[in-house]
């Protein structure tokens, strides 16, 4: 009896005992909770809240609008425009395969197209637009409002897209743009930052140099979303901005115009203002449509283009090569002249070839020219006559005066295909071949031939710094007012202190020239070449005192013409395409008070006489009715000069 | 003659009142304001379906709490084995009519209300063993004799609450009775060796589990590998507590609830939108709350003169723990999701219910804590 008290509190002590080993326990587990409590708000917080973030944040962004591109008169040569499009939100699809096999019976979705639609797919996030066309025709566009309602998933969405002039008469100036690719966005981290669905980009042109001010800054919503995706509010909007607007040299119409006329024929034309620099035209012929681009080109037509043999995907004005030919023959006087090797009364007598060095050289004219001077050899084109200039100039002297006038280096930097042409000396000859100069290779150098290259701007340019009295200029295609008010100024300077022998003035211009008269010889001669008989462009002269110019003709070999070849006095009609001259062309307008240079270049298109000189004939004529309007909007430079 | 020697009060309904222990019913109290504002928060802001069925049901189950208190000890003692064979019975009647909801039985349809016997099981098999063990010494406790009845009352609610299915309902049965037992003095080899049993024979039991319990237990081990499915609950739980910083994200602020990336916000993730929205300081302080109310239910344990409370006091508290920790830990990934509710903030009648009601017979120790014998 007296024991069950003792077994009670035994009993209870024993609970106790229990119980504080299980408080112990709890003790040691509350403060792990609050250790993973520590870890979890505290330690790991800002990866946490950033996955927080990254579960209620979407954000949506707007494509920017891209700025347009005008000629110098305001005309639109790159604009953008209304474009039907069809968007899909893959989150919001039920059944792709469904949706897919309804689309291809409203709109033309082919089975090329949803593989890459599929493809496209893997790499998004559900929530993201994947654009599936970007360029429906009205008639599907509506059909496609009407089956709206049946199919979930898709949205018909307005936007805009660029819009090129159809007969793709600026297209190598220009360039176009099309779809971002992968490689576009490793090499561009603008590109990644901008990252909107369907962002076009600049390929090629201007629309590449210029990509990045013209493309803008993209807009942005950001939207808190639930769980299911749904928009909950919208938290932050951005507008975007247009892109910048561009206002180029060029005239669209003399683009439009010469395009016409080249269009048969692989080549092109460049004419340049001779005193700014302004290119007021850059055609390359033959040209493509780069609407095609602009959606993705279909590979008919990409097939079409990249076979055809006259190349119109290159930019010829700036990336092909030609040897200059008898055009370089001004250059090669000049240098002569300047250096003090010749006098301008030197006489040689031309007998359609001279020996020298144990080879034989032949001039052009195979019954030979006679005497020559030098004028008469300029105006009639005569090789043995430089061949002689050459010899007594040497290949380096002829080499300085050519680079000096803008051959041998690339001149614009609005182009990444833009080759550099080739002027050839002793030096280069030794590093890039290995082997010493020899002195025959001078005499071809003489006439334009041998490893002598340059591009078709490159003569356009050579052409305007003699005919603006041997002035360094430089060449633009980006109308800058400023820019230009200062090269007006300079030119003003320079026209009132040489009116005003007392005025030191120093106008900011580089003068090319030791003593001018020497160029003054020059352009005399080329005035001869055209417009006197026996000249070699004298068939395409102008009798009209406000068109008449001057220029130089130049037939380019692109092969040796062996002695056998020569007796049977092959004509170029007779020859293969592909082994037919180029003719070439370079001239300025009007001569008096010169304006504009030209240059044009045909390849195998013959002789420079019968082929280029003529075609050359209707753009200056183009140019200088033109010309009115142009002064219009330029600050008055013309009355000074 | 025994009676003779213990001492019993037989208090009047005024010294009851004094006798109530203010400090379990405000920490109580103040637990279910919090859940409401919680339940509050869960829709977003608004006076919805569950804030208002959560404040009716915390309303009467909290007067059912008060007046259950006034209870003598000596109706929960007579009355154990009859509360445990009734909710035995509707266990059983759960497995053949219960209703169905997501792929498991375990409600059965009283009209007004939908009962979960599971829930109410937690209490009963505490008070059944308590009873149980109160008269038998402890020197006897490990005698086979007197093993048998307390492993079958212990097994086979929890056999019936595993195969509804509801593993975590039936771990924390089992985790109540066993704290018990222990308590009793029960030797530690033998949980140690038990426990090394279980631990043997987890793969048999892998095998028996429903896919969906296998895939729950391997997602915790990785919740990644199915970042969208079976790892969603417990990733998204993981980062509106890791979102919530110091501070907290502010009441009504905490996005991944009120977007809805968080699952099962007003049951098993109450505790997860709390703490995004308040916090580690919130989340310490609810924690201290559910301390305090363990540390008191301990302490009128001890203050009790019977060890029949004492047991009881000592075995609730230690379940009570459990829910809280378990709960805790499965929102944190600490633990497998097995679905156990918070105690008093989740949303859920039944769990209410019978937490009340062993909070009751905890407040009716206090009340006849002079009571020597029952």
């Amino acid at each position: 009896m007296v024991t069950f008290p003792e077994t009670f509190q035994s009993k209870s002590r024993l609970i106790s005992r229990r119980m504080f080993i299980l408080s112990t326990l709890k003790v040691a587990v509350f403060v792990s909770i609050i250790c993973r409590l520590f870890y979890l708000q505290i330690s790991e917080n800002i990866k946490y809240r950033s996955l927080s973030d990254k579960n209620r944040l979407r954000e949506w962004r707007i494509a920017p609008q891209r700025g347009i591109i005008e000629d110098y008169f305001g005309k639109k040569i790159a604009e953008n425009t209304q474009v039907y499009q069809l968007h899909m939100i893959p989150e919001d699809v039920v059944n792709l395969e469904e949706l897919f096999f309804k689309l291809s019976k409203i709109i033309d979705f082919d089975k090329p197209k949803r593989i890459n639609l599929i493809k496209k797919l893997k790499k998004r996030k559900p929530w993201e637009t994947i654009i599936i066309s970007d360029n429906l025709s009205w008639s599907e566009f509506s059909r496609l409002n009407l089956f709206l309602h049946e199919i979930q998933g898709i949205k018909p969405v307005i936007a805009e897209a660029r819009k090129y002039s159809e007969d793709g008469s600026s297209s190598h100036v220009i360039g176009y743009v099309s779809d971002t690719s992968v490689k576009d966005l490793e090499n561009s981290e603008l590109l990644r930052e901008i990252n909107v669905p369907g962002l076009k980009t600049g390929k090629n042109g201007l629309e590449k140099s210029l990509n990045a001010e013209m493309i803008g800054t993209p807009g942005l919503q950001r939207f808190e979303v639930n769980a299911y995706g749904k928009r909950i509010k919208e938290l932050k909007f951005v507008e975007g901005t247009a892109g910048k607007n561009f206002r180029t040299t060029l005239d669209q119409e003399v683009q439009e115009f010469t395009t016409k006329i080249i269009k048969d024929k692989s080549g092109s034309v460049c004419v340049m203002d001779i005193y700014t620099g302004d290119i007021v035209a850059m055609v390359s012929s033959p040209t493509f449509n780069p609407n095609k681009f602009v959606h993705g080109i279909s590979s008919k037509d990409w097939q079409e283009l990249i076979k055809n043999k006259k190349k119109p995907l290159i930019n010829k004005p700036v990336a092909g090569l030609y040897p200059p030919g008898s055009t370089i023959k001004p250059i090669v006087a000049l240098s002569a002249l300047e250096h003090d090797v010749i006098s301008p009364k030197l006489v040689v007598e031309c007998r359609g070839s001279i020996e020298l060095y144990g080879q034989k050289y032949h001039c052009w004219k195979e019954k030979g020219h006679g005497f020559m001077s030098l004028r008469s050899a300029i105006k009639q084109s005569c090789d043995i006559y430089f061949y002689e200039v050459a010899r007594r100039l040497g290949v380096d002297r002829l080499s300085v005066t050519s680079k000096k006038f803008g051959l041998g280096d690339k001149i614009l930097n609005s182009f990444i295909e833009e080759k550099s042409g080739l002027v050839p000396n002793t030096k280069w000859k030794l590093k890039n071949i290995g082997k010493g100069w020899v002195l025959g290779e001078t005499l071809i150098t003489g006439i334009g031939q041998g490893y002598f290259l340059s591009t078709p701007i490159q003569l356009c340019l050579m052409m305007a710094q003699l005919a603006n009295g041997g002035y360094k200029i430089k060449p633009r295609i980006i109308d800058d007012k400023d820019a230009l008010q200062s090269t007006i100024n300079a030119w003003r300077n320079e026209f009132t202190s040489k009116n005003d022998s007392f005025s030191f003035l120093n106008s900011g211009l580089e003068k090319l020239y030791r003593n001018q008269e020497n160029i003054k010889l020059v352009l005399d001669a080329l005035y001869g070449a055209t417009n006197e008989p026996m000249g070699t462009s004298y068939r395409s002269r102008f009798t009209k005192p406000e068109y008449i110019y001057a220029g130089k003709t130049g037939t380019s070999q692109i092969r040796t013409i062996t002695e056998e070849e020569r007796k049977l006095k092959l004509k170029n009609k007779d020859l293969p395409y592909e082994k037919r001259d180029h003719a070439l062309f370079i001239a300025f307008a009007p001569y008096k008070n010169p304006r504009y240079a030209i240059s044009v270049v045909i390849e195998h298109g013959g002789t420079g006489s019968s082929t280029a000189a003529p075609i050359a004939r209707k753009v200056i004529k183009k140019v200088l009715d033109r010309h009115k309007l142009r002064k219009k909007y330029q600050l008055d430079l013309f009355k000074e000069v | 003659m025994i009676n003779q020697h213990f001492h019993k009060s037989n208090l009047s309904f005024k010294d009851k009142i004094f006798a109530l222990d203010f400090l379990l019913i405000f920490l109580i109290l103040l637990l279910g304001i919090i859940s409401i504002f919680a339940m509050y928060s869960t829709e977003q802001g608004k006076l919805g379906y569950y804030t208002l069925s959560h404040f009716y049901r915390f309303s009467v189950f909290f007067i059912v709490f008060l007046a259950f208190s006034f209870f003598k000890i000596r109706f929960w003692y007579k009355s154990a084995y009859l509360f445990y064979v009734l909710i035995l019975i509707l266990l059983i009647f759960v497995n053949f009519y219960g209703i169905t909801a997501s792929g498991s039985k375990r409600w059965i349809s009283l009209f007004f209300i939908n009962l979960q016997p599971s829930e109410l099981m937690k209490i009963a098999l505490i008070i059944f063993l308590t009873r149980y063990y109160y008269k038998i010494p402890s020197e006897q406790v490990a005698n086979l004799k007197y093993i048998l009845a307390p492993v079958f009352a212990l097994f086979i609610p929890v056999m019936l609450v595993a195969v509804q299915p509801d593993l975590g309902t039936a771990v924390l049965i089992l985790i109540g009775g066993l704290a018990v037992i222990w308590l009793t003095g029960f030797r530690i080899k033998f949980f140690l060796y038990s426990f090394f049993v279980l631990i043997c024979l987890i793969p048999v039991g892998i095998s028996f589990l429903k896919p969906y319990q296998k895939s729950r237990i391997l997602t915790f081990f990785d919740p990644e590998r199915d970042p969208l499915g079976a790892g969603y609950q417990i990733i998204q739980s993981k980062i509106a507590v890791g979102s919530g910083g110091i501070f907290g994200k502010g009441y009504l602020q905490g996005s991944q609830s009120y977007l809805d990336y968080l699952p099962e916000k007003q049951t098993d993730f109450i505790f997860t939108l709390f703490s995004e929205e308040f916090g580690f300081i919130g989340s310490v302080l609810l924690l201290l709350i559910y301390v305090a109310i363990i540390y008191r239910i301990i302490q009128i344990g001890n203050q009790s003169r019977n060890n029949f409370a004492r047991l009881y006091c000592f075995s609730f508290a230690t379940a009570f723990f459990t829910y809280v920790v378990v709960n805790m830990s499965m929102v944190l990934g600490l633990l497998p999701i097995v679905g156990a509710p918070l105690p008093i903030m989740s949303y859920g009648g039944s769990s209410m219910l019978s937490i009340m009601i062993g909070l009751s017979i905890v407040m009716s120790c206090k009340i006849h804590r002079q009571d020597e014998g029952v």
